[in-house]
């Protein structure tokens, strides 16, 4: 971060219409290099120490055998926490289930929203600002509301058993609503579906209208235009809005603390537990690691599917 | 199926299945939630149909209840302050994104956009080791400088889209008529991103007010209203009293995301 060529140097007016022995533009030089210095430090500086050194901090505590001697006690490294992450393979078989969850809930969510942003980008008309509107005012409202609506609607003396009681339908209140998996897919898709249209909508209003005339001239039938002309060039949008809702998902800890109970927890209740009530603060952290490799390799792979170049065009 | 808007003269007939999709997706929406407000307004402890006639005793109690009273205002207190910083970080980031070139810029802008991608579980526990290894106590303070991280990014690229828009040819109309670099910002370029920078503050805000997952792990002894809530849900009684609280933050929010769309929008 040291070299910078102002905007004034490269093209524009004063370049051109700068009259020798003019002090100002030295002088502008020298305060867009003071301002430049002004604006770098303090975002560099509080993202260094709030989020890279933190992250930093996570891979030497990983590497420690305890935490004996505080965080910053100086132990030669060590690879015990990985070995035990390795030899209980109920840790490993959690994250796989979290990911698959998480996989699912984003399926599940793409799949609710293509509609939606397809019907707001092309059928909605007029109209469309309400509608999207409309469709963003739940993701605004509080996440603990909405996870506890949930747990409301599918409790035991919730929404649906007193429905069910009252109608007739079931004599006794359906139990396998709440605190299992199956709440907590519910609960996120529930969550996530709105999101999840935002990119989907942005790739399908990117799409040139014409094209589809072109088609249409052409004697292509509407399910062949969608195929050839809808589908391909909304992908971009559309794995956007699945990693947007994958990513968080992953990290989950707080919705099956609320929904899940204990058949339904993931992957990040196990890693809060270490920090909280085992207290094993070194397992804990590689295995936050594992779950940051994981998550940025399926990052990595997405950034290679989308082609960001595409994306800004 | 796939007739877009300007195509519609050649369209036959069509049914609106599309339209009754999102009649239902969106009912399906607020289904839970009007239920909730519902049972907020219903004179009964336990959350179950029938009704049992209408009460504001839960509001009242809410309100009454100086815990929740200073939960709430702790939450406030770490929103306006996480969020003023984020944003006030983001503009730096965005001014240096569109007005200067220099090494290591791609390497900032990936540094203030990555919080994005990395699970808030990870964030929360790198920052409780941060704190420890600086020898910090918990507090609202360390609830305040994690949520910075969280909506820098965020206030980021709303700030970076409408700066985007602005011609570098004013900031050398600034400079030739005089202008020094500070003044040329302060005069021309913030006035022109202000609507963007004060929509990004709102859902920084916004962000920060919600936030649970990291304020969970990083609060003290002063917990947010997220916190509060959520250790008060155990009390099966105080049910109806922490969906009144939480209507009630829902209203808040709610007018703040509108004011915030309504800026970006006019931006």
């Amino acid at each position: 971060m040291t070299t910078q060529t102002p905007v004034a140097e490269r093209a524009g007016p004063s370049a051109y219409r700068a009259g020798a022995g003019r002090p100002t533009r030295r002088r502008l030089r020298l305060d867009r290099n003071v301002t430049f210095w002004g604006l770098v430090i303090p975002p560099s500086v509080w993202l260094a120490l709030f989020f890279l050194v933190p992250l930093v901090l996570i891979v030497v505590i990983s590497l420690r055998p305890d935490l004996r001697g505080g965080v910053l006690a100086g132990v030669p490294p060590t690879l015990d926490q990985y070995q035990t992450l390795l030899e209980k393979p109920a840790y490993m078989r959690l994250f796989g289930t979290s990911i698959a969850m998480a996989l699912g809930v984003a399926a599940a969510a793409t799949a609710l929203a293509f509609p939606i942003a397809y019907f707001l980008a092309f059928r909605a008309g007029r109209r469309a600002g309400l509608f999207l509107a409309l469709l963003l005012i739940p993701f605004w409202t509080s996440f603990l509301l909405r996870v506890m609506a949930w747990k409301v609607m599918l409790g035991s003396g919730g929404v649906i058993n007193s429905f069910l009681l009252s109608t007739g339908l079931t004599a006794e209140p359906v139990a396998f609503l709440l605190y299992n998996r199956f709440a907590v897919v519910i609960t996120l898709v529930y969550v996530w579906t709105p999101f999840v249209a935002l990119p989907i909508l942005a790739g399908l209003q990117r799409i040139d209208p014409t094209l589809f005339e072109a088609a249409a001239d052409l004697g292509s039938t509407p399910a062949r235009r969608f195929w050839r002309i809808v589908l391909p060039l909304s992908a971009p949008g559309v794995i956007a809005g699945f990693f947007m809702c994958f990513i968080p998902t992953v990290g989950e800890y707080v919705t099956p603390l609320l929904v899940g109970g204990s058949g339904g927890s993931m992957y990040g209740n196990l890693i809060q537990d270490f920090f909280t009530k085992a207290a094993n603060w070194p397992l804990g952290a590689a295995m936050s690691l594992v779950m940051l490799a994981g998550t940025l390799l399926f990052v990595a792979l997405a950034i290679r599917l989308i082609n960001p170049r595409r994306l800004v065009g | 199926m796939s007739e877009p808007a300007t195509a519609q003269p050649r369209a036959p007939k069509r049914i609106p299945v599309l339209g009754g999709y999102y009649a239902l997706l969106i009912a399906l929406l607020y289904l839970p939630i009007v239920i909730l407000v519902i049972f907020s307004l219903n004179a009964n402890q336990v959350l179950a149909f029938p009704l049992q006639g209408f009460t504001w005793q839960w509001y009242a109690q809410a309100l009454a209840n100086p815990t929740a009273v200073a939960a709430a205002r702790n939450s406030v207190l770490v929103a306006l302050g996480s969020s003023v910083v984020a944003t006030a970080l983001a503009t730096m980031v965005a001014i240096l994104v569109a007005r200067f070139s220099f090494r290591g810029k791609r390497l900032l802008l990936s540094l203030a956009v990555l919080p994005l991608i990395v699970p808030y579980i990870v964030l929360a526990v790198a920052l409780l080791l941060l704190f420890a290894a600086l020898d910090v106590n918990r507090s609202l303070w360390t609830v305040g400088f994690a949520h910075t991280v969280i909506a820098l990014p965020y206030a980021l690229l709303i700030i970076v889209a409408r700066i985007g828009g602005v011609s570098p040819f004013l900031d050398e109309a600034s400079a030739d008529l005089g202008a020094d670099y500070v003044t040329t910002l302060r005069r021309v370029v913030l006035p022109i991103i202000a609507p963007a920078i004060l929509a990004a503050w709102l859902v920084a805000f916004t962000a920060s007010f919600d936030e649970f997952a990291l304020a969970l792990f990083l609060a003290g002894p002063d917990p947010t209203l997220p916190v509060f809530i959520y250790g008060q849900l155990r009390f099966a009684s105080r049910l109806p009293m922490l969906i009144s609280l939480a209507t009630m933050v829902m209203a808040g929010t709610l007018t703040l995301a509108l004011v915030a769309d309504r800026l970006r929008r006019r931006s």
